[in-house]
């Protein structure tokens, strides 16, 4: 293993420019301290402000889920009202999708780590980057300040249904925040998403062509497009709402146009189910906006564990761009029951994104083939993405067919799928990443043993609360209920699921000792502790103030691994079949690169 | 089979070219085999149809709800047959692969022939779920000449079912369940609609639920082949009460029903219309707090 590596080592590299030279080894200029996180426009700074906001708000969500376990574990509820039990789960799923995991992964590790990744020396817009953070933040505390007014927050669910999120439903001022804040936050998304494809495609160091990016990058870039198409409607749809409460607009009201009386007069009404499509459209897309980022970051941990280059990386790159494709046509996949969409076509699209899901399933498994795999925190993070992903998917194809999705819709079995795909992603991938590049951003290690303590706490805790919650919803228990009837034999169920939440409970609380002991006593790690391949593991942990003061020869998507094994160059081309550009690249690499070996 | 040990020595790359299709093409042959063994059970046990478990599905009591559980159950298999094999796959790599030495692994990237496989099969398994799937949802959603029909219609937090052609009418708002009384083996149309927000009308005998929009009247049809009462609830997210928004389906032969429907002309409680239950409703959410 090569941790250190020093400038005067590479001679066929690239020295970047002067002022590089200067900056080798001093601190930036500039405020210090708290102004230096108020002020800052460094990308590296922002992104951590981003993780560390999201992991805030992941744990005042996560207490919100405990709330809601707690009140299911009796069929009379009680623990809280049923107002405060609508505001709890509205709160909770809003917390962890608008708030965790998007802004976690594209706002903060995506910040961190694409310009690294790609060589550059920051994001393309700095200052636009900052205004991004800001955005966020006030939007995230606009939420949650929905506690604190009369009328308590936001209580129509996520996905804020008309006409129960209109005026006359939905009368509190926590209704009005909760929407103000997806318009802020969304912006922020959008900027972001500007900033993050001018950066791949604008900055990328020489030699870093678009199939020699790392997966993590692409799927970041991927996840971009996707926010720019899916995020404007969503905006959109929220100014409808708000004008709905409070200009008099009637866009999603289906006041004076009931069939019953007769004659419709279509241009006098509006329809309650344009925000469902509206917010679908945004919503399916949104769903793979937090989905992306987190295979980009199994497909940089697998094959650094696994020493080996990720298999079928184009495949990956194509089965990526796919699922974007497809999944800006599948949003009434959510509105099956309604009765006012096409199910043919609709069915069709969500069951072929099975097809581009399995061939990244197929990759991942591909690269630990045949592999040296070792089981660090981060790598035992990433199989139990890849299980709860795997259990997750099948059941999303049984919610694909309309007829089965008619008896399950809004139960509980579609509780327990959605939390399998968002958990295995957003929480087994995300903290997977989380405990990947902690070593790159502070210079030291988390510790492993407590590490792997939080991951088998929190596997056996994820199983224990999402299988109960299968069987429940079979047996017709609908979701969103702040209480049930006592005679179904229901209760045991929810019992197991509560008793599973406590112990993924309690690994949170392992990793927040795990982040209190590695701050406090830190083990000093070098520039590449676990032996990667890409850019950010060229340069020091943590990165100087502008990222490199120099760059490997780039010849392939692992740079960082080409450098520093040449030894295993020769092997990585023992792929064949390839005729065209492919093989003309991989031999142009292991020419070039033995070249430069020798 | 070779040793996974001559792949270390930088060395042995030449021989790649001739190692990797004797050794890639039985694991795909194998795969296949694997794979015409699951298609073969499946077609097999879809065949038997409804003598099979039920999955967890509830007990199908219209014919509509038989069309669907036979569909969870060609899933449900696929589905398990699928997860099995995946869960095997990563279950294998991650136990037989995990690192003994510090020896450098073979560093391929590519096989044209497992990647070929691996995205034309689950196009093809789709492509069947798909075409069983068109065919279950155009039984369940089909709408055939009704012999009855009953009007049904959700409110913050309750259910009407108006008969009409009869004078007969029943509302319950929450904690005092309404029924709806159905004949067995007749087709009967329901039509759907909400009077505020969106409710959703589920019975999970009838294996089905679906949204009662306000402005949109949704219909469907269903055929009871067993007497007995159902339980029914709103599924979708309606305020307060939602959870308490129940309400039960009382199957009986067509001659009960006939003699119900024609001298049953008011509600065992005292509401007669939507606008009492709720100014009773909003009384007593008034009372409370």
């Amino acid at each position: 293993m090569t941790d250190l590596i020093t400038p005067t080592t590479t001679t066929s590299g690239i020295t970047l420019g002067t002022h590089a030279d200067h900056d080798h080894g001093h601190e930036e200029h500039g405020p210090s301290g708290l102004m230096k996180w108020l002020t800052t426009t460094d990308h590296k700074i922002i992104g951590l402000s981003y993780m560390i906001t999201a992991i805030v708000l992941f744990y005042i969500a996560g207490v919100l889920a405990m709330g809601i376990r707690i009140q299911l574990t009796n069929p009379a509820g009680g623990f809280v009202s049923f107002e405060q039990y609508n505001e709890l789960f509205t709160m909770h799923g809003s917390l962890m999708l608008y708030l965790f995991a998007g802004p976690f992964a594209f706002g903060g590790l995506a910040n961190y780590v694409v310009p690294l990744q790609i060589g550059a020396p920051d994001m393309a817009f700095p200052r636009l980057n900052a205004l991004s953070y800001w955005l966020y933040l006030s939007g995230s505390i606009m939420m949650l300040m929905g506690f604190l007014v009369t009328g308590g927050a936001a209580n129509f669910g996520w996905v804020g249904y008309t006409p129960l999120s209109s005026a006359t439903y939905a009368p509190g001022a926590g209704a009005d925040l909760w929407l103000l804040s997806l318009a802020l936050t969304g912006f922020s998304a959008i900027f972001t998403a500007v900033n993050l494809i001018g950066t791949i495609f604008y900055l990328r160091a020489p030699g870093l062509t678009m199939f020699r990016m790392p997966i993590f990058t692409w799927n970041m870039l991927v996840t971009g497009i996707l926010i720019l198409i899916a995020f404007p409607i969503l905006t959109a749809a929220v100014v409808f709402l708000v004008a709905d409460r409070h200009f008099g607009t009637h866009i999603y009201t289906a006041t004076g146009c009931h069939a019953v009386s007769g004659a419709i007069d279509i241009h006098a009404c509006g329809s309650p189910v344009l925000w469902q499509n509206l917010f679908w459209f945004f919503g399916h897309p949104e769903v793979y906006i937090l989905a992306l980022p987190f295979f980009g970051i199994v497909s940089e941990i697998i094959p650094t564990f696994s020493r080996k280059p990720l298999f079928g990386y184009k495949g990956m790159v194509f089965a990526t761009i796919s699922i974007a494709a497809l999944s800006t046509g599948v949003w009434a996949h959510h509105m099956f029951t309604t009765g006012v969409v096409l199910l043919p076509f609709f069915s069709l699209l969500s069951l072929l994104i099975a097809v581009p899901t399995g061939i990244k399933v197929f990759n991942w498994i591909g690269t630990m083939w045949r592999g040296q795999i070792q089981y660090s925190t981060a790598m035992l993070f990433s199989v139990g993405f890849l299980l709860a992903f795997l259990m997750g998917g099948v059941t999303g194809v049984m919610l694909a067919a309309p007829p089965i999705d008619f008896f399950v819709h809004t139960t509980y079995f579609v509780v327990a799928h959605f939390h399998q795909v968002l958990f295995g992603t957003a929480v087994f991938a995300g903290f997977g990443g989380v405990y990947y590049w902690y070593p790159k951003m502070f210079g030291r290690k988390m510790r492993e043993g407590l590490g792997k303590l939080h991951f088998w706490l929190m596997f056996i805790g994820f199983w224990v609360t999402f299988m109960p919650m299968y069987m429940v919803g079979l047996k017709g228990m609908p979701r969103r209920v702040a209480s049930y009837p006592s005679y179904l034999g229901w209760r045991s169920w929810n019992e197991v699921a509560t008793a599973g939440s406590v112990l993924i409970a309690l690994s949170f609380l392992v990793m927040l000792i795990n982040f209190w002991v590695s701050w406090r006593r830190p083990e000093p790690v070098g520039a590449n502790p676990w032996d990667a391949g890409t850019l950010e593991w060229f340069t020091t942990s943590p990165p100087p103030h502008h990222n490199f003061t120099h760059l490997p020869p780039i010849r392939s998507e692992r740079p960082t691994w080409d450098y520093n094994h040449p030894e295993a160059l020769t092997l990585a081309h023992g792929h064949k079949g390839h005729g065209g550009t492919n093989g003309k690249v991989a031999n142009g690499v292991a020419v070039a690169a033995n070249g430069g070996a020798q | 089979m070779e040793s996974p040990h001559d792949y270390h020595q930088v060395d042995a790359a030449p021989d790649m070219d001739s190692a990797s299709p004797s050794d890639t093409s039985p694991k795909g042959r194998r795969r296949l085999r694997r794979f015409a063994i699951g298609a073969t059970a499946l077609s097999a046990l879809a065949l038997s149809g409804c003598k099979l478990s039920r999955y967890g599905a509830a007990k199908p009591v219209t014919t509509q709800a038989h069309e669907a559980v036979k569909l969870w159950q060609l899933f449900f298999i696929a589905g398990v047959v699928i997860f099995v094999i995946v869960l095997l796959l990563i279950i294998w790599a991650a136990f037989r692969y995990r690192r003994r030495n510090e020896a450098m692994p073979r560093q391929f990237q590519y096989n044209n022939l497992i990647e070929i496989i691996y995205t034309a099969l689950p196009i093809a398994i789709v492509g069947v779920l798909f075409a069983f799937t068109f065919v279950a949802e155009n039984k369940v959603d089909a709408l055939p000449k009704q012999t009855v029909t009953v009007n049904v219609t959700a409110f913050q937090w309750g259910w009407q079912f108006q008969y009409p052609g009869y004078n007969t009418r029943v509302i319950g708002i929450e904690n005092q369940d309404p029924e709806m009384v159905l004949p067995t083996n007749e087709n009967v149309r329901i039509y759907l609609r909400a009077a505020d927000v969106i409710h959703g009308f589920y019975v999970p005998a009838f294996d089905f639920s679906r949204y009662a929009l306000p402005g949109v009247t949704n219909q469907f049809d269903v055929n009871i082949q067993h007497a007995g009462i159902y339980r029914g609830q709103c599924t979708q997210l309606c305020g307060i009460y939602h959870s308490l928004m129940l309400f039960r389906v009382k199957a009986v032969s067509p001659s009960q029903f006939d003699t119900w429907v024609t001298t049953h002309h008011n509600n065992t409680t005292t509401i007669k219309s939507i606008t009492q239950a709720k100014s009773q409703i909003k009384a007593s959410l008034g009372g409370s707090q």
